[in-house]
């Protein structure tokens, strides 16, 4: 736990946000220095300038937020409640499960539900039902009336 | 006199019938997805970006310039009936807004707020006609190294110099940059942070991104706080109308509000927000008994809001005339351009300018469709603001899938949607900035593509960069501007507020 009264004031967290940083860094660097040599082009400065000066960047950055995390010098947070997270991560994840094959409505009806779930609205079955009905209205009017390609399944083939 | 033949050129395009009903749709939308709590100008414009790109460009674009006013009226909607605002830039309407509406005199706060938003926008709207050929001819002769100046300007302004925190602003300003990266590069042909995935060749969406971080990183922050942000809307009691005591109040800070307002917005630099805070400032100081302010002051909604509307028409100057997005809505509109293959900036409007004067004349109709339609039917409004959360949020994350597939239908776009959401929550948890990030995306290569090109101008003489006057002043601007609120939180007197504005949008 990061305690904010005891005498280190390690915020680990924070902490976290800064090797996360880091590592964006190393990745950039690594990226950028294992690019294929291009085509010879005109320009002095090819494609790799740019990616290194943000890399260098944000190992600075990193640093710094290293250094505010070991002050302390992030805002304090209020605890937040994990469940709520859980099921709409969830239904993203089952959304993005059922996709592939079971087409828009039906995976979309997962997310709506979750969601509904989340903010304290059950049950899962009617908010799930709900969510399959808007999904496939929305997917009748834009898929047939704007003509944009939207993944459909056995229920949108209905139609 | 020029300005006035292209307006009237733009004005034939914004009358015709079609554009008309684009310019309506996107009112009624921005409008309706504006009062929404917790949905912004920039996440409607996201939103609706990619589920329109088979529409004609000039309709389109029309209606997202409609979306854009009209979520700036929704959202004050918000901010006097709701105690917490949707957009950040409504959040001083809300300090005396809320309040008028808790003492029963919300019609006059929403009507002070419509006519203001009105006149600030139409006097705004004028500015931008009269600015913008001005600003396209000096833009014309801008070099790339003054460009990049200017780029590296307004990623200092809209990350460092506003927020309340020079070190998270920065950084999420450098992971838009580094979003940015990832792609084809269009000089080189060599792929950079794709890690020989195909779908990430093309780049990042920045829609996808917007809508990840403004739709599924909210959802999750605001699931997550439980009962923290519960909000109570306070009923609209008593007459719309404003009395003549209202009017005598409100028409001097409406135009104050505009004199201060469209400025800040049309200067190629982040912070558009300012404005508000200003405004109320000034009101307060004006005020004949500023002893109202704090308890429902009607001045303290009129100027405020009237200055946020000039600087949201004054954030199109910018954008139109140079490509330079100050704003993440300004940025995911830049988006919307470049989804039609369009690049904002002087040469759009030599090349497309019935486009560019028809976009601009349709803001003056959007203005008048506003004030039309919000008033008399602000009990559809409340209706809309009245949506209880499970809905509102599972209809919001379902419209992002939308989207999100409509811009590429693929798993990996999907996935992404996840990913960045993710890292919204994250951002939010942490008071990360969430509008550098969008800017920073869009920008970035941009910005890489004007040093390049001015580098090679140069054959590699980094000089060039400092080698006009105005490259010079623009870049030590964005040095104080980024270093400034250091020393300013260093050395700040007793008592003074740590930082100017708030952030987002």
């Amino acid at each position: 736990m990061t305690s904010l009264q005891s005498e280190r004031r390690l915020d680990r967290a924070a902490f976290g946000i800064a090797v996360a940083l880091a590592a964006v860094a190393i990745v950039i660097a690594v990226d950028t220095y294992n690019l294929p040599e291009g085509i010879a082009s005109y320009a002095r400065v090819g494609p790799r300038a740019f990616p290194y000066a943000i890399a260098a960047a944000m190992a600075v950055l990193a640093i710094a937020t290293a250094i505010a995390a070991w002050r302390g010098k992030f805002p304090e947070r209020p605890k937040d409640e994990y469940g709520p997270f859980y099921w709409i991560v969830g239904g993203l994840l089952v959304q993005l499960a059922l996709i592939g094959w079971a087409g828009f409505a039906i995976a979309t009806g997962a997310v709506f539900a979750a969601t509904a779930r989340a903010f304290g609205r059950g049950p899962l079955w009617m908010t799930y039902l709900i969510g399959v009905g808007i999904s496939l209205a929305i997917w009748l009017a834009f898929a047939k009336g704007l003509s944009l390609v939207l993944p459909a399944g056995p229920l949108e083939r209905m139609f | 006199m020029e300005t006035f033949q292209f307006l009237a050129q733009g004005l034939s395009v914004a009358l015709q019938l079609d554009n008309l009903l684009f310019g309506l749709v996107g009112v009624t939308l921005g409008t309706a997805v504006g009062v929404l709590p917790g949905i912004g100008p920039a996440l409607t414009v996201a939103l609706l970006l990619p589920i329109t790109f088979k529409l004609d460009p000039a309709g389109s674009l029309i209606m997202f310039a409609g979306i854009y006013y009209g979520s700036m009226y929704g959202g004050s909607t918000t901010s006097i009936l709701l105690n917490a605002p949707g957009e950040s830039a409504s959040v001083v309407t809300a300090l005396e807004g809320n309040k008028m509406a808790r003492v029963g005199r919300g019609g006059p706060a929403l009507a002070t707020a419509a006519i203001g938003s009105f006149v600030a926008g139409t006097i705004a709207t004028i500015g931008l006609a009269l600015l913008a050929p001005w600003v396209v001819e000096f833009a014309l002769a801008m070099g790339p190294g003054e460009y990049f100046a200017l780029m590296v300007l307004a990623f200092a302004t809209v990350s460092a110099a506003f927020g309340d925190s020079t070190l998270r602003g920065l950084t999420a300003l450098f992971l838009g940059l580094t979003l940015g990266l990832v792609g084809i590069d269009l000089q080189s042909g060599q792929a950079r942070l794709s890690f020989g995935m195909p779908d990430l060749f093309d780049g990042i969406e920045v829609t996808t991104v917007a809508v990840a971080l403004f739709a599924v990183g909210e959802t999750l922050f605001i699931a997550c706080g439980g009962d923290r942000t519960q909000e109570t809307i306070t009923p609209v009691k008593g007459s719309l109308w404003m009395s003549r005591e209202d009017w005598k109040r409100s028409w001097k800070p409406w135009l104050r509000g505009t004199i201060i307002g469209f400025p800040i917005g049309a200067m190629p630099a982040g912070g558009a927000e300012i404005g508000t805070f200003l405004s109320y400032a000034t009101e307060k100081q004006l005020a004949k008994n500023p002893e109202e302010f704090g308890h429902g002051a009607i001045e303290g909604v009129a100027g405020p809001e009237a200055a946020n509307n000039a600087s949201a028409a004054g954030t199109l100057v910018p954008l139109l005339t140079l490509g330079l997005p100050t704003s993440a809505t300004a940025a995911i509109m830049l988006a919307g351009f470049q989804q039609y293959g369009l690049q904002p900036g002087p040469l759009l409007f030599v090349n497309r300018p019935e486009l560019v004067w028809g976009l601009i004349a349709s803001l003056f109709i959007a203005n008048i469709m506003l004030l039309v339609l919000n008033l008399p039917l602000i009990g559809l409004w409340v209706r809309v603001l009245a949506i209880p959360r499970p809905w509102l949020y599972g209809g919001i994350l379902t419209f992002a899938t939308l989207g999100t597939l409509g811009a590429n239908p693929s798993l990996v776009e999907l996935g992404m949607l996840l990913l960045f959401g993710l890292m919204g929550y994250g951002l939010r948890r942490f008071g990360y900035p969430i509008a550098p990030v969008v800017v920073g995306l869009i920008l970035g290569p941009l910005a890489e593509q004007q040093l390049r090109r001015a580098l090679s101008i140069s054959q590699g003489d980094p000089m060039i960069l400092f080698g006009s006057p105005m490259a010079v002043i623009m870049l030590s601007i964005a040095l104080i501007a980024t270093f400034g609120p250091l020393l300013w939180r260093l050395f700040k007197p007793e008592g003074a507020p740590s930082s100017l504005a708030g952030n987002e949008d």
